[in-house]
């Protein structure tokens, strides 16, 4: 008798590097003004993957998620080195010749504070797609009813479209940010701390939406919650004095972290 | 340094899984005693005393829950914990054993001893330093001297192997001596079980040190 082929069982022992990659690092380094943020950093982000940077306060992962979108083009004296390639392109999204606005119509970004235009729900979530020259009230009513099922908001909203946003709840306003910021389809979602002001409920949802969303798109999250880097993202880069100490497949990094540093972190044993 | 109360927790659990392996290794010495002074109210004793064994499983399981649920351990915290949960079943399972030896003595003690017992306290006092061993190196969290450990379960196969085929003799020999050979060849098995669970137990201390899951990689055998 034949005895049934068993599947390949993947070792523990790969540390493997992600791939296919939607964006990755290279020996990036940051300052504000003479003040260096980050040194050398290479991190892959893997495509339709969730990539969760954590770290002590000051680490440098916001800063590093905020280069992604060239948000520290808004002050002046910053500085970049090194590179961030955006895929399947591979083009450099820090290079001068790079317009920011055109690589901000690639990314989106949710903050760790709901913030809401003073606008109506559909406005918030329609405002993407007009600035991107959407018009069609067919094409927008259908696109921002997407996006409001993508966040899971839809059946909550549906029936108040023209109410303040404001008028929400605190997780019912974080999760129209993240309606807002789908409505666009954008490549990569960069997402700070998405679910530090909200209650367990409403940061359970967040981390629902975020596991049914990386099917369609790649996401970077920073967050001071290691049980949700290790709850949501498939991968994880830990962060100390603006240099990675460590990066790894999320499930490795927190049954077994190569680092000492990373497991002192992640153990609550310092930071 | 943060974290105290944590540490103290997880320094208490493996105090109580040091408790619970010294009971164990106790009831193997009782049981072995039973069985070579033909002492069946010794056997008894240790068969009641097996209670606290399983107790105190019951009471490592529900602290390493607790510890899961309100602390969320990572690392080798983690590696501590589930660990620990594994290793009080095994200590659980080397106890029953240990009963289980107690209760085939008093049958044997019903009937005169078959044979002078030379292998058996043998093979059980290697299992029981084999116990003391995987303990010592859990509580110091050393991987070399676990590895060592496992190294030692081929001599209580050994043993086991040369009894069985000396109990078989007699057997072939002579039909009358077969239901006490049968009970001294359970007995045998009962220790060769028991180094099978201390070997596990070493595998485990392998993975909290080090966080590699050795059991089940040695090459398969070719058919």
């Amino acid at each position: 008798m034949e005895l049934m082929e068993l599947p390949h069982i993947e070792s523990p022992e790969d540390r493997v590097l992600p791939k296919p990659l939607k964006a990755e690092a290279r020996s990036l380094s940051f300052s504000y003004g003479s003040r260096p943020a980050l040194r050398n950093l290479s991190i892959p982000i893997a495509e339709y993957k969730i990539t969760a940077l954590i770290g002590p306060s000051g680490c440098g992962k916001s800063t590093f998620l905020r280069c992604f979108n060239r948000m520290h083009d808004l002050y002046p004296g910053t500085c970049y080195e090194g590179e961030i390639l955006l895929y399947p392109d591979g083009r450099n999204i820090l290079a001068r010749e790079v317009d920011p606005i055109e690589v901000r119509m690639r990314l989106a970004m949710v903050f760790q504070k709901p913030n809401p235009f003073p606008k109506s729900v559909y406005e918030n979530v329609a405002y993407g797609l007009k600035v991107r020259g959407v018009m069609d009230r067919r094409i927008l009513d259908e696109k921002i009813e997407q996006a409001l099922r993508s966040a899971a908001l839809w059946e909550e909203v549906k029936d108040r479209l023209s109410a303040q946003a404001t008028s929400l709840s605190g997780g019912q306003q974080q999760r129209l940010c993240m309606a807002r910021a789908l409505a666009i389809d954008p490549e990569l979602l960069l997402l700070d701390e998405p679910t530090s002001a909200l209650d367990p409920i409403a940061t359970a949802n967040i981390e629902e939406l975020l596991l049914d969303l990386k099917r369609r798109v790649t996401i970077l999250i920073v967050t001071h919650n290691m049980q949700q880097a290790a709850r949501v993202s498939d991968w994880t880069a830990f962060m100390y004095l603006g240099e990675l100490v460590e990066f790894g497949l999320t499930k490795q990094l927190f049954t077994n972290p190569s680092r000492k540093q990373t497991e002192d972190y992640i153990t609550g044993r310092f930071g | 340094m943060i974290q105290r109360h944590f540490d103290e927790e997880l320094a208490e659990l493996k105090t109580k899984l040091a408790r619970m392996a010294g009971l164990a290794e106790d009831q193997i010495d009782k049981a072995l005693a039973a069985l070579v002074t033909r002492d069946s109210a010794l056997a008894c004793r240790v068969i009641e005393r097996d209670h606290k064994v399983n107790a105190l499983d019951v009471e490592i399981d529900e602290a390493c829950i607790e510890l899961l649920a309100l602390h969320q351990p990572a690392a080798h915290d983690l590696r501590l914990v589930t660990t620990a949960m594994k290793l009080s079943t095994e200590l659980e399972r080397i106890s029953d054993l240990a009963e289980s030896i107690c209760e085939r003595a008093i049958e044997l003690n019903e009937e005169p001893q078959l044979k002078p017992y030379i292998d058996i306290p043998r093979m059980g006092s290697l299992a029981r330093v084999m116990v003391k061993e995987s303990i010592d190196a859990f509580v110091k969290e050393d991987a070399t001297l676990a590895r060592k450990v496992i190294v030692n379960d081929d001599f209580v196969d050994d043993l086991m192997e040369q009894l069985f085929r000396e109990l078989l003799s007699f057997m072939v020999e002579n039909p009358h001596t077969i239901s006490r050979a049968i009970r001294l060849s359970f007995i045998a098995k009962s220790l060769e079980r028991m180094a099978d669970h201390v070997t596990n137990i070493a595998e485990l201390v392998v993975y909290l040190v080090e966080g590699k899951i050795i059991r089940h990689t040695s090459p398969p055998v070719p058919l």
